[in-house]
């Protein structure tokens, strides 16, 4: 087929395309990941018997903060690097900038305890189970996030991978935070950012090869 | 120089416009003036494949059909259009040659309508038989509305299908053309 042919038939025909499928793709993929993965906590984990105290504590909502400005930064990263030729632009900024706050109080936290609770203040009660389960609860937002980019065009598919990852592991965190009893800032520094990680790096693995187009 | 590529650009970008919202013959020629701007720029970048050339010009065309629906008008038109051009090569160059072969230099980030080239060489690959791979459901609706110019409502006619299926087949028909492409069963 000559190429002119080819320009023919694709013109041909072609349907309308309305403006907006970007934002309406993880539109759905976030309501239905976030859905999926409170569902998942309230069955599998169930939410803490105490929120309703919890929630008058400054630093509950400060364990919500974190994950969800980490998740706002993934989405804004994910939509740009969805779209050809679109810069990521400060996105990488505002995903540091949680990272680095959440690190600044925990490392005042610590500096400022007793040194017989700082192992306390860092492990908390339930370290050892935080990560997998942050990455369990990501599950959900992952393959809708990763079926969103499927759909669109990044050119970054490893970069792409991550951020379709990191989006569905602070979503993930976010949900756990409902469900997880510590409060303690050194403890969200170090396992909620591992647990958010998992899926990261899982993305940018497989990224490579779901993605392309 | 400046001038004329912004002049392209706002020309181009108008016709890509026009041609989101369903105008066939502005779209037509926007994906005409652009193969000539994709020859020229894949020709300079593919002086050890020239034969390849043609071919990636076809394989680029079809990826921007595919993926019209992620430019949003408020972008340049010319960093949309590079970035899908670079993927195209750089997968191909990939494909060929493996990775040494991305030593050529892919800089020059606006320069993909600084040129045209209208001497289209015959393409190796025929898009043609690779159509005539697909299955009934997606091949039917292809030849009936993209190669004989028939409507929607009259290819659910002659083929049986409903419109929506008509439309799915399309669609779905076109990405899978691309990927038979991309995996190289050419």
């Amino acid at each position: 087929m000559k190429t002119d042919d080819l320009v023919a038939m694709l013109a041909a025909g072609a349907a309308p395309v309305e403006p907006g499928t970007t934002s309406r793709r993880y539109a759905a993929a976030l309501g239905w990941g976030a859905f999926g993965a409170t569902l998942l906590m309230a069955i599998v984990l169930g939410v803490r018997p105490d929120l309703a105290d919890a929630v008058r504590l400054p630093m509950f909502w400060m364990k919500l903060a974190f994950p969800a400005c980490l998740a706002a930064g993934a989405l804004i990263a994910a939509t740009r690097l969805s779209r050809p030729g679109v810069q990521l632009g400060r996105a990488s900024a505002a995903l540091a900038a949680p990272v680095l706050a959440m690190w600044l109080l925990a490392a005042f936290v610590l500096a400022t305890a007793a040194a017989d609770q700082r192992e306390a203040l860092i492990l908390g009660d339930t370290w050892n189970e935080c990560p997998s389960l942050v990455a369990m609860l990501s599950l959900p937002v992952f393959v809708a996030a990763l079926w969103a980019m499927q759909g669109l065009a990044p050119t970054r598919l490893a970069l792409s991978g991550a951020a379709a990852g990191l989006l569905a592991g602070s979503v993930g965190a976010l949900v756990y935070a409902l469900h997880c009893p510590e409060m303690e800032a050194p403890f969200l520094a170090i396992w909620y950012l591992l647990g958010m990680l998992i899926p990261t790096a899982a993305g940018a693995l497989i990224g490579p090869r779901l993605l392309r187009w | 120089m400046e001038a004329g590529l912004n002049a392209t650009e706002d020309r181009l970008r108008d016709l890509m416009v026009r041609g989101l919202a369903g105008d066939n013959a502005a779209y037509r020629v926007f994906l005409k003036e652009l193969s000539a701007h994709l020859r020229a720029f894949l020709r300079r970048r593919l002086t050890r494949l020239p034969d390849d050339v043609e071919d990636l010009v076809q394989e680029t065309l079809l990826a921007i059909h595919n993926q019209r629906h992620t430019y949003e008008s408020e972008q340049p038109l010319t960093a949309w259009v590079h970035a899908i051009a670079r993927y195209k090569l750089v997968d191909l160059l990939r494909r060929r040659a493996g990775r040494e072969a991305l030593h050529e230099p892919l800089e020059d980030e606006l320069a993909v309508f600084a040129a045209n080239d209208s001497d289209a060489a015959d393409a190796q690959r025929d898009v043609a038989k690779l159509l005539a791979r697909l299955p009934d459901r997606q091949r039917l609706p292809i030849q009936y509305m993209k190669l004989e110019g028939l409507s929607v409502i009259e290819t659910a006619r002659a083929t049986g299908m409903s419109e929506s299926a008509v439309k799915v087949g399309v669609h779905r028909g076109l990405k899978a053309l691309a990927a038979m492409i991309r995996d190289g069963s050419a």
